[in-house]
């Protein structure tokens, strides 16, 4: 089995779920509770990747990040090196590619708190920051771990963007789907299928796991 | 903390419209003490109280708290609701569920030292007697006891306004009264005004010195809640002050020397003498009775002073707690309330023929429901 290409996955599929606890939880607050009138287009825009094939994302991110583009020249600069076909370029594609996996459950979380309660928050003097952190963060705790857990599985998965963005390179870009591909186009099908096996069997434990919790509330109301 | 008495007093004005039909235009005012909000669902109750605390913005209008304003339209002032220092309990009260009473109770003290905290905490479950269940989660004490924790956290944080969306509808006549007794006790040391809204006409007796009685977003009366009672002029105050038969009719004859006019319902042309008002003769009029002002004999009555004595037959007969409710057809369907004791002499059964007997007095006039002087 191709053990650098499984821990390069699981490593990639960490990094991109923390980053993505970090900037879903304030996309999907702002999602939640803005009263913007166009707010629309951005949840367009946030569950885009849900329906674009990943070579069309993996491509526009490809582009941007290249050596000729302003992300990839201001990149080179700090760096000394380019983005495109690095660990730090597939995490910026997977980032984008999961974007909507880890914001849907848990701005639905959030809009699941009875508005009353934030409320009543905020006439006992508490301010938006503290609402968020005292009352509705502890009360959606159940969709931001489903939005995190879905995030890893589903960049533990990708293919296509990890295809365009990183290319095939051993222990830098090369990850577990990557790993089948070439194992089948080796025709070795013993060794994809014992990859193949290990990845089926990881996320069904996943999913399992998050409908698991979604039976059993963290918190007794 | 603040100044007492007047220095406290609520007053505002508050224009807002909730849809096309609909507009909440009121002016309230309420010094220290419990002034009881009284409307149907739907007269505007609820958005008042959420104006007040700055949950919802009015349209134009001021509020004030002593000298503290809170909102003023033509200066463009509107405190947030987390500096305005009101506490609000809401109909579902929504306690906290992930916290303990403790930390509900002093969720609103978080500006304080720990010590502050404590203390202060510790002093208001007594006040409410919620103290040895402190480290119990809302869900886990009885509903008056959740009911205690809401007023605990409201007024833990000493605030200037306290209001009340019927938080206490959901609960038995006895425990209401005794959590009311411990909000009075409370307040005798603070002092400050407190709004308590309902529908419940009932509560409205047993809880208030002062009552303001909302209908349609409009203030139909406000005062002492003898005052408010005594002389209902509109419908729904009429029903408030517990009058249950409205009949629609017209003058006949207007008769000043002996104070009285003589009408006509409009169902069955029933002959009734009224107190006279101002009403000309063919005016409409809209005649209120007490049920519990209305005899009942069950064979024709003579020699008596009474004015209007109309012959009907029972309908039905229900047992509502202390009292009867016979519903009787007299043309017109009249309730009349009488004693379990006064039923089983009459030996009233349904179907029976009986006299109505209601004194002139007993019939009030009373503006129909949405109209406004």
């Amino acid at each position: 089995m191709d053990y650098s290409a499984i821990l390069l996955s699981v490593k990639l599929a960490a990094v991109v779920a923390a980053i993505l606890l970090g900037v879903g939880l304030p996309i999907a607050y702002w999602l939640t509770f803005s009263r913007w009138r166009w707010k629309f287009l951005a949840e367009a825009v946030v569950a885009l990747p849900l329906v674009l094939p990943p070579t069309v994302l993996g491509f526009y991110v490809l582009v941007a990040i290249g050596a000729r583009s302003p992300v990839g020249r201001l990149w080179t600069s700090w760096t000394g090196h380019g983005l495109a076909f690095t660990f730090e370029g597939l995490v910026i594609a997977s980032v984008l590619y999961s974007l909507p996996f880890a914001v849907q459950p848990i701005a639905a979380a959030f809009s699941q708190v009875d508005a009353s309660l934030i409320e009543a928050s905020s006439t006992l003097g508490a301010s938006e920051r503290r609402t968020f952190f005292r009352i509705i963060l502890p009360l959606s705790l159940e969709g931001v771990i489903a939005g995190a857990v879905l995030a890893f599985a589903h960049t533990i998965g990708e293919f296509g963007v990890v295809l365009m963005v990183g290319g095939n390179l051993p222990g830098a870009t090369r990850t577990v789907s990557i790993a089948i591909y070439d194992s089948v186009q080796a025709l070795d099908y013993a060794a994809a299928n014992r990859t193949a096996l290990l990845l089926l069997a990881f996320s069904f434990v996943v999913l399992a796991l998050v409908y698991g919790l979604r039976r059993k509330p963290l918190v007794a109301i | 903390m603040s100044p007492e008495g007047p220095h406290r007093a609520l007053a505002g004005s508050i224009q807002k419209r909730l849809s096309p039909g609909f507009a909440l235009d009121v002016q309230v005012s309420a010094p220290a003490g419990i002034t009881i909000v009284f409307g149907e669902s739907g007269s505007g109750k609820t958005t008042l109280l959420r104006c007040l605390a700055g949950l919802d913005r009015p349209d134009a209008g001021r509020i004030a708290v002593g000298e503290r304003v809170l909102f003023d339209s033509p200066s463009g002032c509107n405190v947030s609701a987390r500096d305005r220092g009101v506490g609000f309990v809401f109909q579902q009260l929504a306690l906290f569920p992930h916290l303990s009473v403790r930390d509900n109770i002093r969720y609103g003290l978080h500006r304080l030292s720990p010590e502050v905290r404590a203390e202060r905490t510790r002093a208001v479950a007594e006040s409410f007697r919620i103290d040895h269940l402190l480290d119990r989660k809302p869900s886990a004490v009885s509903g008056g006891e959740r009911q205690r924790t809401a007023l605990a956290r409201a007024l833990v944080t000493d605030p200037d306004l306290l209001l009340l969306d019927e938080p206490l509808s959901a609960l038995d006549h006895a425990t209401q009264s005794r959590i009311m007794a411990d909000l009075r006790a409370w307040n005798t040391a603070h002092a400050i005004p407190i709004l308590y809204v309902t529908h419940a006409h009932r509560e409205v007796f047993a809880l208030g010195e002062r009552v303001m009685v909302l209908d349609a977003g409009r203030v139909l009366a406000e005062g002492t809640t003898h005052d408010v009672m005594e002389a209902p002029a509109h419908e729904p105050l009429a029903q408030l002050a517990g009058f249950e038969n409205f009949f629609d009719g017209a003058v006949v004859a207007r008769r000043p020397d002996a104070g009285t006019m003589q009408c006509r319902l409009a169902q069955a042309g029933i002959p009734l003498e009224v107190p006279l008002s101002h009403a000309t003769e063919g005016e409409a009029v809209r005649i209120a009775i007490r049920a519990g002002d209305i005899l009942l004999a069950n064979q024709e009555p003579r020699g008596l002073s009474a004015r209007n004595i109309l012959r009907g037959r029972v309908r039905s007969l229900t047992r509502e707690g202390p009292t009867v409710r016979a519903d009787v057809d007299a043309g017109a369907a009249f309730a009349v309330h009488l004693t379990p004791g006064a039923c089983e002499s009459l030996r009233l059964e349904e179907a029976d023929e009986v006299w109505l007997i209601i004194k002139t007095h007993s019939c009030r006039l009373v503006e129909p429901s949405g109209a406004l002087s």
